[in-house]
């Protein structure tokens, strides 16, 4: 077994434990962080199936971005939907036989890669050349964008340029899952992919690519519009508030 | 007026753009900073305290784990700029600093720099900042730049409401000891006097007999305008600035009138006389809930049956989303009308049911058209159905007003802009401010005047209405060009 097949196998594995374990941190502290108070951006759904739809609207057209900005939302739906195609895709690399359906998709998947380039080639010039935009930048803003860039550019390199062997690179990621690892086909263009998907998993939580996993718990979004019918009490302001009586006497005016 | 300010007023445009970038443009002191006698009735220390570093950090670990919307909104911003020309104070002022996103960031860099991995690893990178002075100069300048008016909460992909961050940040600038004279003098004031405008009884008595004689010379009839008067059916809480000023008394005298024709017996209460709570600007929890219990305690003391508040935006916001929270259960009510009602869905109720005398023509040198206050439109209802605050308000307008017309439809409803002084930057000392931030605002106003000859503009606010009056004559329109849904109704009514 070569030395680069037992590190990449390696740090896969390490950054797949530090992807789940992130998110699931992450989820655990929004889930257990209360909202003490009503706050939807109104008009709001009166029940939970409107707020559904509301953020089904949002993550799956990202409707308040298409009221916003036309530009901004073309960019991001391109590529967020291409990058979902290839994730899908991708699904191929990891199951054997292929499910039908990751069969079927898989021209389009293929294509998408360039749609997810074109994409991120969009947001990234409204990045450089809005002033806005370019104002409120940091460099990870600019960095995970290139990331970004460098795993579909190669992603569609080793597809339609140089071609990986892509049988021996099956082998590979079925070994990982099996833990009977297989050589990694060597393969400059897919090692540059790797290594990019790796440091993406590695950095998904702890960088504003959790924008995935908040957008389920903006209380703007998915809270129901009940406010005068229940009350919405949190716990630390109950146990601040109303633990001794329920209803307590009014602080006193002079 | 307008010639002796020493900065420049926007001009209005034709065709409202985008407008580009001058940083620093607002850079200033900030307003006014609260005394310390200002201070410690709210319960925060009285001035900056000498480790204020560390007990900022600590007050924002703190909040991270009280409010989900701060966590969830400093992590997931991803910077796409959606937001950056949504705010009427970017848009009038320019500075940068009060593009939506640049306001969270400046507490989202020092949330950054002690609380985040990377942030402690690679500062630079993530555009992570220790907290000094200087950053904080930043935050009590800029928080106090943001009239918590939600516009860019609509717009954001995530929902971020920079209002939530806004409030943040003043919760933890008041804990150490760094509070805004205008918001805390007037939460003291409303707890040893019971209004915003420090009103006391007496006083009010005098007003309200004042109005009664007014309205009986104009009218020949005897409205009543009563005060704690005990087992009536409804406590009306209104804003302080109803007793107080044009246009707001004339609101008030409508609502009076309503009451009258509809023969339903109301009160106002001296304990409670006023609608406001600017615990909400200052994002205290715990002052928001004092101010709150003070109307439970009013409806209990005067064994009413229903609670109808009067037209005030923040003061409405409080009251539908969170009075029942802060201050319930009101089990204590009658069950057939919701806790509680605004002026406009009682009035509206009973214009459906037929039970009140309204005369149109009487509203006939008018045409109007009607801005939704923000924290109405944004961040409350009206009625039963979602969007209910856009429909009621207009629908009773329309039921006093022959002429009623639109401002452009991205100004309205829940796109609506603030008027520019709401979330308590109504103060003399940010003047400037509140004149830049009204530009768009007043472009949509241009607008309307120009195409439909409208001659007023109606609001449901009591911060709204002190602000045009204010603002109005800086651009050219006359001040009484502002005025309350139900002043017309008022001129409207056959009593
Ligand atoms: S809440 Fe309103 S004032 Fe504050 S940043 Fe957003 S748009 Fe501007
Ligand atoms: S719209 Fe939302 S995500 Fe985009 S920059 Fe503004 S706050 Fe951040």
């Amino acid at each position: 077994m070569g030395f680069l097949t037992s590190f990449f196998a390696v740090w896969f594995y390490i950054a797949t434990l530090i992807l789940i374990g992130g998110v699931a941190y992450k989820i655990y502290t929004y889930a257990t962080t209360p909202s003490p108070l009503k706050i939807p951006t109104m008009p709001a759904p009166l029940n939970s199936t409107g707020v559904a739809l509301r953020l089904g609207t949002e993550v799956g057209l990202f409707a308040s971005l298409f009221r916003s900005n036309k530009w901004i939302w073309l960019f991001g739906i391109i590529f967020h939907v291409a990058l979902l195609l290839v994730i899908l895709r991708h699904i191929r690399y990891f199951i054997d036989p292929v499910w039908t359906w990751v069969v079927l998709i898989q021209p389009f998947g293929k294509y998408a890669g360039f749609a997810m380039v074109v994409g991120l080639l969009g947001l990234l010039a409204r990045r450089i050349i809005v002033e806005r935009i370019r104002y409120i930048s940091q460099p990870s803003d600019y960095l995970i964008l290139i990331l970004l860039l460098i795993i579909g550019a190669s992603g569609l390199m080793t597809t339609f340029l140089a071609h990986t062997d892509v049988v021996q690179f099956k082998a590979f990621t079925l070994g990982l899952l099996t833990f009977n690892w297989q050589p990694l086909p060597i393969d400059r263009t897919l090692l540059v992919h790797l290594t990019a998907v790796n440091l993406l998993m590695m950095i998904f939580p702890f960088s504003k690519l959790i924008h995935a996993i908040g957008i389920f718990f903006s209380p703007t979004r998915n809270q129901v519009d009940n406010s005068r019918e229940k009350r919405h009490l949190a716990p630390w302001a109950k146990a601040q508030f109303e633990s001794t009586h329920p209803s307590p006497s009014p602080q006193t005016t002079n | 007026m307008a010639s002796n300010v020493e900065f420049k007023i926007p001009a209005l445009r034709p065709y409202p753009e985008i407008p580009a970038l001058q940083p620093d443009a607002m850079q200033s002191k900030g307003p006014f900073v609260a005394k310390p006698v200002m201070q410690t009735p709210l319960g925060f220390p009285g001035e900056l305290v000498e480790n204020w570093q560390e007990k900022a950090i600590e007050k924002m670990g703190e909040l991270l784990k009280k409010y989900r919307s701060l966590q969830v909104y400093l992590d997931s911003c991803v910077k796409c700029g959606a937001c950056t020309d949504k705010c009427h104070y970017f848009i009038g002022t320019q500075d940068p600093k009060n593009m939506p996103v640049a306001r969270q960031d400046l507490l989202r860099q020092v949330y950054r720099r002690y609380m985040t991995l990377s942030g402690k690893v690679v500062p630079k990178w993530v555009g992570a900042k220790d907290l000094t002075r200087e950053v904080l100069d930043d935050w009590y300048n800029y928080y106090h730049q943001c009239s918590q008016c939600r516009r860019c909460s609509v717009f954001c992909p995530y929902g971020i409401d920079t209002a939530e961050i806004s409030m943040a940040a003043r919760e933890i600038m008041d804990c150490i000891g760094l509070g805004q004279k205008y918001c805390n003098e007037i939460i003291g004031k409303v707890y040893k006097i019971g209004n915003n405008l420090g009103l006391p009884e007496p006083a009010l008595a005098d007003t309200l007999n004042g109005l009664e004689e007014d309205v009986k010379l104009d009218t020949g009839v005897d409205v009543k305008f009563p005060l704690d008067q005990e087992g009536v059916e409804v406590l009306l809480v209104t804003p302080s600035a109803d007793f107080f000023a044009e246009p707001h008394i004339d609101g008030l005298i409508g609502y009076a009138k309503v009451f009258h024709q509809a023969g339903i017996s109301w009160t106002l209460s001296s304990y409670a006389s006023e609608a406001g709570n600017f615990g909400m600007f200052i994002g205290s929890y715990d002052n928001m809930r004092r101010i709150s219990q003070r109307i439970r305690k009013a409806a209990l003391d005067l064994k009413v049956k229903r609670i109808v508040f009067g037209e005030c935006g923040h003061a409405w916001r409080v009251a539908y989303s969170f009075l029942n929270t802060l201050a319930g259960p009101f089990d204590f009510l009658d069950p057939k009308y919701p806790v509680p009602q605004h002026i406009c869905e009682f009035t509206y109720d009973l214009i459906q049911r037929k039970a009140l005398r309204l005369d149109k023509t009487a509203n006939d040198q008018r045409r109007v058209t009607f801005h939704d206050s923000c924290n109405v439109a944004r961040a409350s209802r009206m009625g039963t159905i979602p969007g209910g605050q856009f429909i009621i308000p207009r629908a009773v307008i329309k039921a006093s007003c022959n002429h009623y017309y639109d401002m452009p439809a991205d100004t309205i409803h829940d796109q609506t802009f603030c008027c520019g002084g709401g979330g308590g930057l109504l103060t003399d000392d940010l003047i400037e401010l509140r004149i830049k931030g009204a530009l768009p605002r007043m472009e949509a106003l241009k607008y309307v005047i120009d195409h439909h000859g409208v001659t007023h503009m109606a609001a449901i606010c009591a911060i709204c209405k002190s602000q045009f009056t204010k603002v109005l004559p800086y651009y050219g329109f006359e001040m009484d060009k502002i005025v309350s849904v139900h002043q017309l109704v008022s001129n409207a009514i056959v009593l």
